[in-house]
């Protein structure tokens, strides 16, 4: 036998969503994040409200992986309609953790994996009343089998019960009941297993938060100065506009007792778009957060701000596409739809964060990017990390002035106007193709212009002229080709002498950091290239000079971000293999390992059959 | 010479003109526009204080001929609405007027439209009802009538939508019908909704001097093709004068529009309500039954709060607030993040 790892275990949990299984879920991951170990959860949820299969993933991982992992150590099978499949999810030598208040069928046992029962139902028959309430709190008895077979102390898990639910000691108390019952009946049968312990980790994760994306990522618009939110829900970024619903009344100080910020559920993305291109138009930092559906939907406005030169902020939260597509999976599919979004010929500025702190530091900035160049911005973000809890730094602020840009006050244009220089909407002033602007508001007789769509000459006139059309379409590429030496770089990590890199964005970043350490073990040492904007800055064109070979990993099906990059360089493209993760369930670095080894061996084939 | 008439504020009514007109000689659009000049320039208001919003199509490039002074954002087809919307929230102070057509409001923008006024969202918003699509070349719209017969033959057979009627029924608060010709119904009309603060829709019948001719007229472009020798193909506009219509409260008033068809606007008389709901709608259609327009101040609601105010913004507009006022102190982060520790 084996012996047992110490803090390296990948947990499976199958249950029906809207059971109270995303309560049990929780407290067992905050439970071991308490005890010091570095750990992470995937949620993978039905589009669905209730009764249908929903699979949580806890990783404890003493070397600090934080992405999902492929091979499960033990399934936790409370759900009948999974059973047949969930049999075989689990490892060799794994664990099934199972409700026996019935005995299982024939059909649901595999040999070589140990199985463990627990009357589940039985015992929260005894210990809870009658009621809704019950069937909920059967998911509890796990938490408390697993507490006992892997060495989680009941202490633990009682502080993590005041920290959840401090307010209500009724439910403390429930919850405790039935957890204490799963860890008792272990305990007297005897029931053991070899495959891992965990253990605590003194100060293992102190300092540390957990928070998800969405919510580091409204936290960043808010402290980034967002006055003006108009959204529709939408999976998965539905939480992000909720998250700010949330915070804003507390972290607002209200102006004359007044508020100093206004959130709006429009009747849908078209409109929230349009509302957004309105309130930035007229000066404010407006934003909206959507997905792939919406931002399809959102494309002519998105135009209409690139052409009109508008301020706005797009948080975009990638699900599994295309059309209605996989709501509550996780991809990278937006990547192309995001950066050329609308008609005609058109290039937008992408923040993509790949964590916590990104989310909130990329949120935050992103109303400053499109204030100085006037035009609409992205945060790429995905499911995966905008619905999954992180363990992370705390979120950090940088301490900036915000950046308003190339904004004329009425004093401003006076002196202007008296040192003879006239304020021209649509000119490229300074050279490097970002113009000035007034807001409505501003009284200055100056001031005013029209703002369209349509064809504009320098003074935003209406024109139909093929210079002024021209002038125009030149100094917005121009504009675009000053955003690449201010958007986030890249971060490398590289060493002299090696000639292979990988490159990648969002949220890969875990799972390639694994997977390096892996290859890095079997004897192939690379560096690492992750991509944090778009467009794209000169280190990415470094970094393809300095490789011989380049895995890109991606988590979309056509090589989105690699199409972008074999675009700009051409010559440089060839040397990229493209990684591709789409299947909807975050990437993990099996998956990148296997690809690439597959793609090294039939590189080798083709070297030898040369 | 006489000087200029100034208003309150010392401006002339030159102050509120815009570029000139690159409508119709003769459209209705155009007498439109000189009354909302007239009645900014009557009402004494700031056009630096006033903002233009359009969607797209004939009527939505009429804001850039009138009130030059003013901010302008001619915006995208059927989003006026959702823009404005936008607009007032970064600076409710400033006074948007929005001007669309009845294929950019009843048809592409209806959605935003209802929602709009669900809302009540403050603006004055001026729908330039022609029955058709003047600059995509004729299509009907959503408001062409059953059995209006446009070019080529083709006869409507799909009820038309009724924009005051919708209005009243969606939550706006201040709707009211009038005629571009009807200079002296229509200025008070726009006067009155610049005062009112909340949705104040204003269905303004506008005769398509292009192409709303009628089959079988002398005036048709049928019939001028039709006994033409060409030497080369023109574009051919006749040149219409502006129809004016004036007439007393309490009777009909019988119009001739410039392919033939009549509409017969019906006025409200003196002593109607215009605060019933339900009387409103059914005044409307019984108008309809007869074949009539109705018109005038249809339907007023004093009593609702406009949007802005129902959602409490502070009194500097959001667009002027500042790093100081909108970013929170950096200890509720770290209580954030603490609070993210357990």
């Amino acid at each position: 036998m084996d012996t047992p790892t110490i803090n390296d275990l990948n947990i499976c949990v199958a249950t029906e969503n809207g059971s109270g299984s995303a309560s049990s879920n929780n407290i067992l991951f905050k439970a071991i994040f308490k005890m010091g170990i570095p750990c992470s959860s995937k949620n993978m949820f039905p589009s669905n409200i209730q009764g249908l299969p929903t699979w949580y993933q806890i990783r404890a991982s003493a070397e600090g992986y934080l992405s999902r992992k492929d091979v499960i150590d033990v399934m936790v099978m409370f759900n009948d309609a999974t059973a047949a499949k969930d049999i075989y999810r689990v490892r060799d030598g794994g664990l099934i953790l199972y409700d026996d208040s019935t005995p299982l069928s024939a059909q649901l046992k595999r040999d070589g994996v140990q199985y463990v029962g627990v009357p589940a139902n039985k015992l929260i028959t005894k210990l809870v009343p009658a009621s809704p309430l019950r069937a909920k709190q059967r998911n509890m008895i796990y938490v408390g089998a697993l507490a006992c077979l892997f060495g989680i102390d009941m202490e633990v898990i009682k502080a993590v019960l005041e920290d959840t639910f401090g307010k209500k000691p009724a439910v403390i108390e429930s919850n405790l009941l039935c957890i204490d019952a799963g860890y008792q009946y272990v305990k007297e049968k005897g029931f053991t297993q070899n495959i891992a312990r965990l253990q605590v980790i003194s100060n293992g994760n102190k300092g540390k938060i957990i928070t998800e994306g969405n919510t580091a990522a409204a936290l960043g618009a808010i402290y980034g100065g967002a006055s003006v939110i108009c959204w529709y829900p939408i999976t998965p970024s539905s939480s992000l506009a909720e998250s700010m619903e949330y915070y804003l009344p507390k972290l607002r100080k209200a102006k004359d007792g007044k508020k100093t910020y206004a959130i709006v559920q429009a009747e849908d993305e078209i409109a929230s778009a349009g509302m957004v291109a309105g309130a930035g138009w007229a000066g404010a930092r407006a934003m909206t957060s959507t997905s792939g559906p919406g931002v399809s939907l959102m494309n002519e406005t998105i135009g209409l701000a690139y052409y009109a030169e508008i301020p706005c902020v797009f948080f975009i939260i990638q699900r599994g596409g295309p059309s209605t597509g996989l709501p509550t999976r996780t991809q990278q599919a937006d990547i192309s739809l995001m950066y050329g979004a609308s008609h005609g010929d058109t290039r937008h500025i992408l923040l993509i964060p790949h964590d916590m702190n990104s989310c909130f530091d990329f949120g935050r900035r992103s109303f400053d990017f499109a204030d100085r160049f006037q035009t609409p911005v992205f945060v790429a973000m995905d499911l995966d990390l905008g619905m999954n809890f992180w363990s992370s730094d705390p979120l950090h602020l940088e301490k900036q002035p915000y950046d308003y840009g190339k904004r004329l006050s009425a004093d401003q244009l006076e002196e202007w106007t008296k040192a003879g220089k006239k304020f021209r909407r649509y000119f490229d002033q300074d050279g490097d193709g970002i113009p000035y602007r007034t807001v409505p508001g501003n009284q200055h007789r100056m001031a005013s212009y029209f703002t369209r769509g349509s064809g504009h000459d320098a003074d935003a006139k209406y024109s139909e002229d093929e210079n002024d059309y021209k002038y125009i379409l030149d100094r917005l590429k121009k504009k675009f080709e000053t955003a690449r030496k201010f958007v986030p770089k890249p971060i490398v990590e590289k060493e002299r002498g090696v000639k292979t890199g990988i490159i990648c964005y969002g949220s890969s970043y875990e799972a390639v950091r694994e997977a390096r350490d892996r290859l890095k073990a079997r004897g192939l040492k690379t560096n690492h290239m992750l991509i944090r904007a778009l467009p794209l800055t000169k280190e990415v064109q470094d970094f393809l000079v300095e490789h011989d070979t380049i895995y890109f990993v991606e988590q979309n099906r056509d090589a989105q971000m690699a199409a972008i990059i074999k675009d700009e360089h051409p010559e440089l493209g060839s040397k990229i293999i493209s990684i591709l993760v789409y299947n909807g369930l975050p990437v993990t670095a099996g998956e990148v390992v296997k690809q690439i080894f597959d793609a090294a061996q039939s590189a080798e084939l083709k070297t030898a059959q040369m | 010479m006489a000087e200029a008439k100034v208003n309150r504020i010392n401006l002339t009514e030159k102050d509120y003109e815009g570029a000139p007109s690159t409508m119709c000689r003769g459209c209705g659009h155009d007498a439109i526009s000189a009354s909302i000049m007239r009645a900014y320039f009557e009402s004494s208001i700031d056009p630096r204080k006033v903002v233009k919003l359009s969607g797209i199509g004939c009527s939505s490039k009429t804001p850039a001929y009138f009130l030059s002074q003013s901010f302008g954002f001619n915006a995208v087809h059927g989003r006026m609405s959702a823009v404005a919307t936008g607009a007032n929230l970064a600076n409710h102070t400033l006074l948007p007027i929005g001007v669309s057509g009845d294929g950019d409001t009843s048809a592409i923008g209806l959605g935003n439209f209802c929602h709009m006024m669900r809302r009540n969202v403050n603006i004055t918003y001026v729908i330039e009802n022609n029955g058709v699509y003047g600059l995509t070349k004729g299509q009907f719209s959503a408001t062409a009538d059953v059995g209006a017969v446009m070019k080529g033959g083709k006869v409507n057979d799909i009820p038309a939508i009724d924009i005051a009627e919708l209005a009243i029924t969606l939550g706006a608060t201040y709707v009211a019908r009038s005629f571009s010709g009807d200079r002296k119904q229509l200025t008070p009309l726009v006067q009155g909704s610049l005062a009112h603060q909340g949705s104040a829709i204003l269905d303004v019948i506008s005769p398509c001097v292009t192409f709303n001719n009628h089959e079988g007229s002398t005036k048709s472009l049928k019939y001028v093709k039709g006994h033409l020798d060409p030497i080369h193909d023109i574009d051919f506009i006749p040149p219409y004068e502006n129809i004016e219509a004036d007439y007393d409260e309490g009777t009909d008033h019988e119009v001739e529009l410039h392919d033939g068809s009549r509409i017969i606007l019906h006025k409200l008389s003196k002593d109607y309500d215009p605060t019933n709901k339900a009387q409103a709608i059914q005044a409307i259609h019984a108008s309809i039954a007869e074949g009539k327009f109705l018109t005038g101040l249809i339907y007023y609601n004093p009593n609702r709060k406009e949007f802005a105010e129902e959602l409490n913004l502070c009194d500097i507009p959001l667009s002027e607030l500042t790093q100081d006022d909108l970013q929170p102190a950096l200890e509720a982060l770290e209580a954030i993040n603490a609070d993210m520790m357990k």
